[in-house]
Parts: C-alpha cells; structure tokens; sequence
C-alpha cells in the first residue's frame, strides 16, 4: 500500500519536472525566434520538411474523412428527410472538431514523430555537442526555426483538410447520393458562422499545432542518446501529442461551444 | 604535486580538479597544465573519463570542486556569450566527427564561418577550400557525410574545427576505429597542423604508439588520479608498474585480467558441492 503510494509520487513529481524542464526549454526556444528574421532560410527549409511534407497524408486523409462523413451523415439525415442539411452537418463537423483533431493527430504522427527523431539522432551522434562547442546555440539554429515552422503549419494543414473534406462529403453526397448541389453549398454558406465555426476552429488548430511541435522538439531533445532512448522518444511524442491533443479539444469546445 | 609553481606558458590548467557521476569519482583532485604551442596528450584506459575532461574544459560540464582555466579565463565563471565566445577560439574533434548529417562537406566546413563571421560567400569558398585542402578532401567537397569513410569524417571534422583559426584544438580519440592508413594520415595531420598553425593541441587517446609518436607530453590517468605523466620518452621508462603496463598493453599487471572473483578451484568445486550440499539436505530428510 505504502509502496503504491510512493510509487504513485514518484510517477507525479517525475512528470512536473519533466513538465518544469520543458516549460524551460519553450522560454530558450521563444527568444531565438527574433533570430530567424535576418535569416528567413531557415525557416523556409523547415516549412518544406514540416509543412509541404505533410501536405499530401491530411489531403488523402481529408478527402477520406470527408466522404465517410457524407455517407454516415446522408444516412442519417434521410431518415428525417433533412439530406439538405447535409453540407452543413460535414463542413461544420469539419471545421469545428474533425479538422483541428485529425490533422493535428496526423501533423503529430508525421511531422511530430520526424522531428523527435531527427533531434534524438543528432544529439546521439554528437551534432548538437558538436554546435555547441562551435559556439552556435542549437536551440536558436535547430529548435526554434522548427518551432515556428510547426506554429505556422499546423493551422494551414487544418484549414486544407477540412477543405477537402468538404469536397470529399459533396462527392459522396452530391454526387453518388442525389443531394442538391446548390442546397448542399448553400445551407452551408447560411448555417456556418465566420466567429463561432472558423475562427474557433482555426484557434484550435493554432493550439494543438503549438503543442505538438513543442512535445516533439522537447522529446527529441531530452532524450537519452542513444539508439533506443531515440525510439522511446519518438513513441512518446506519438503518444503524449495524442493525449494533450484531444484532451486541450475538450477543454477548448467546453470554453468555446459550452454555453449555447 | 600541490607545490608546483604555476607554469607561465600554460594555456589551459586544470586546479585540484574532482568531479564525480553519481557514485562514481571521475576525477580526485587532480591538476593539470596544457603548454601553449605542444601537443599535450592524456591517455589511460576506456572509462577513466579523458572524454569528460574534455567536456569539462569545453564549458559543457561543470566541476565539482577545482577550477579550469583556458587561456587565462576561468571557464566555469564565464557568462553565457563570454563563453561562446572562448569557444570560437577553440575547435573540437569530436569522436564521431559530429558532422552536420544534412549537409555536404562544402557546407559542414563553412558552417561556422557563416554562424560566425559576415564574410561575403566568394571568401567563405577560398576560405573552406584552403582548410579542405589542408587535409587533403578539397575534391570531395560535393559529398555528403554519409558518404564518406570514418577517417575522410574525422579529416572533414578537423577541417571544421580549424575553420575559425583557434588557438587550440581538442581531440576526442581521434585514432580510434581507424585503418593504418588513415591513422597515419591523422597522425601526420595532428603533428603538421600543431606546428603550421601554432596550435596547441590536446589529445585524449588509448592509442599508445600514435599518441607517443607526436606528443610532448603525456599524462596517464588511471582511476581518477594521475598515474604518470612526463615526455613520451620519460613514460616509456616510468617506474610505474601501471604505466609501464598500459604502455606495453599486457593483458595482466596491476590491472588485472580477470574481474574480481573468488578463487577459481574454489568456485568450480563449489557447484558440485552446492549438489553435495543438496543431496545432503534430501539425505536428512529421508533420513
């Protein structure tokens, strides 16, 4: 019993330093973003591999979503003859929730887990020593180009899924299922709202983009150096994104849709 | 060797120096003096640290107790940019080379001149050419660091270490894992550079034969003191058992062979008596 309880503290106060540790790693990493203004090469390579890179599994992935969105909800929705509410039901499932999440979930698994690696690995052969005792701050050269490259990706991916889930559900729906085009763009064009739907969405996305990529970089660069340490890290950047992810678009749709 | 005098011409020294990790004692209040313009070599075995003392005087780990002091400057009191900016006068061969894996050999050895320098990119090329032709990989510019051979790794690194122009280069095992020909190359390279640029160099290595062919002076480290330490010519007649054992690398001596364990005879015969013991035991309770 006493055991449990102690093992139980252990586990607690492992975590709030491991919380502490990269709270400290997010303020090293925040200043060295002003570094990036004389050398906008940087960033752009890493808009390429984090962004332009992950461009093609959230269009698959989107369209995807977006049909099996358009045959779940025709389904439905014909038991109440209310299929032209259809564009409404897909675009706001994707906008509000599905957008933020998925692709948040798959930036995690795709850019997330890259970016774990590739830090584990340099700190096991040695780069990041390396840089530092060139007197170059690996922080500043690798992390927070990476940082921001994350922060600015994350809401362009979910802005692009969600918009090819919605030409996903209008194939699906429109196109196999008889739906009237124009009442499927057009109850959507009247029912969604600018504030309540996009700019919420595109908030949530902003979020789960800051913390996948801060888990990620973090993971990569406090784990142990060695071949396994970086497998375990790139794990736990899966896993730990995953969780916050879905926990913070909880917490956020209770503040933001909580009270109508 | 607390009452030596504090050598004028030293440009690095290590004071009363102990550091521990964990339990282990890496170092126990030794002290330490790297003259300007030699080549100071620190052997001993695999696991006594000589990697550590190098992280130590690099500012990436901090001591215990003791002090280090490059060129004058205490490294462990030095701000954050303060010590930066020793370290650009330092360069460092890391043992893997510790290339920058997404870049060609070109970039790798401009990289610090570009962090560092504002130097229009015609300058940089003459620059990083004249250092790739140092070590003699000026044609292999284009290739990529997977590409490229451990020693060509090592050559590149060095390359890049002395990009800047330091006032000393500090060699992480630069012998190990090396054929003959591309140790001979390092070797060569180590002494020419020491001697073409005025470095001063200092050397962690277990390769006794390369180490003592270019150095001027050796310290051998063993369980965190100094078990020797004089000209390569002075260790080899050292009447250190120790020394005198790593040096000529038998496999028993002070160090021994095996790891400690109770007697041998003693511990094959015990299984049977173990069985002895058993049948004895199954004995009483038949009995």
């Amino acid at each position: 019993m006493i055991q449990s309880i102690q093992h139980l503290g252990k586990i607690t106060r492992g975590s709030f330093t491991k919380l502490g540790r990269g709270t400290i790693f997010l303020l090293h990493t925040l200043p060295g973003l002003i570094n990036l203004l004389p050398r906008p090469r940087l960033l752009l390579n890493q808009l390429y591999s984090i962004g332009v890179l992950s461009f093609l599994i959230i269009t698959i992935s989107g369209l995807f979503v977006g049909m099996v969105l358009g045959l779940q909800g025709y389904n439905i929705l014909s038991d109440f003859g209310a299929e032209e509410t259809l564009g409404v039901m897909v675009a706001a499932s994707l906008v509000r929730e599905l957008g933020p999440v998925v692709s948040a979930l798959l930036f995690a698994g795709r850019a997330g887990s890259a970016l774990t690696a590739e830090i584990g690995l340099m700190k096991a052969t040695e780069q990041l020593a390396g840089m530092e005792m060139m007197a170059v701050d690996p922080i500043k050269r690798i992390v927070s180009p990476r940082f921001l490259a994350g922060l600015l990706s994350m809401p362009l991916l979910a802005a692009l899924f969600s918009m090819v889930g919605i030409i996903g559900g209008q194939i699906v729906g429109v196109g196999l299922l008889g739906v009237d085009d124009g009442a499927y763009w057009s109850q959507m064009q009247a029912k969604l709202d600018f504030q309540d739907d996009i700019v919420n969405g595109v908030i949530k996305s902003i979020v789960f983009g800051f913390v996948a990529t801060w888990i990620a970089l973090f993971e990569g660069y406090d784990c142990i150096p060695t071949s396994e340490g970086v497998s375990r890290a790139t794990t736990r950047t899966v896993v730990n994104s995953a969780f916050s992810i879905l926990g913070l678009d909880f917490i956020l749709t209770a503040l933001m849709f909580g009270d109508n | 060797m607390d009452s030596r005098v504090p050598n004028q011409n030293s440009l690095v020294s290590v004071n009363n120096l102990s550091f521990s990790r964990g339990d282990k004692k890496i170092f126990d209040d030794i002290s330490l003096e790297f003259e300007r313009g030699k080549i100071t070599a620190i052997m001993g075995p695999s696991g006594t640290g000589k990697t550590t003392l190098l992280k130590l005087i690099g500012g990436q780990l901090c001591p215990d107790q003791g002090s280090i002091s490059v060129d004058g400057q205490n490294v462990h009191r030095l701000s954050r940019s303060n010590l930066y900016n020793l370290r650009k006068r330092i360069g460092m061969l890391f043992q893997s080379g510790a290339l920058l894996t997404d870049m060609n050999v070109y970039d790798n050895v401009a990289f610090p001149l570009r962090e560092h320098t504002h130097l229009p990119e015609p300058m940089i090329r003459t620059l990083v050419l004249m250092k790739l032709q140092a070590v003699g990989l000026r044609g292999a510019r284009n290739l990529m660091p997977n590409e490229l051979s451990g020693g060509m790794a090592r050559r590149v690194a060095l390359a890049r270490a002395i990009a800047l122009d330091p006032m000393m280069i500090l060699y992480d095992e630069p012998f190990t894992g090396q054929d003959p020909i591309s140790m001979g190359a390092l070797t060569h390279l180590i002494k020419a550079l020491n001697n073409t640029l005025g470095l001063t160099s200092i050397i962690v290595s277990h390769d006794v034969h390369e180490t003592s062919a270019i150095a001027d002076y050796i310290y051998v480290l063993s369980e965190g003191k100094i078990a020797g330490q004089g000209t390569p010519a002075e260790i080899q007649k050292s009447d250190s058992e120790w020394v005198q054992q790593f040096m000529t690398g038998a496999a028993d001596g002070p160090v021994h062979f095996h790891y400690p364990a109770a007697d041998y005879v003693d511990d094959l015969l015990s299984s049977t008596k173990s069985y002895g013991r058993v049948s004895k035991r199954y004995g009483r309770i038949s009995r």
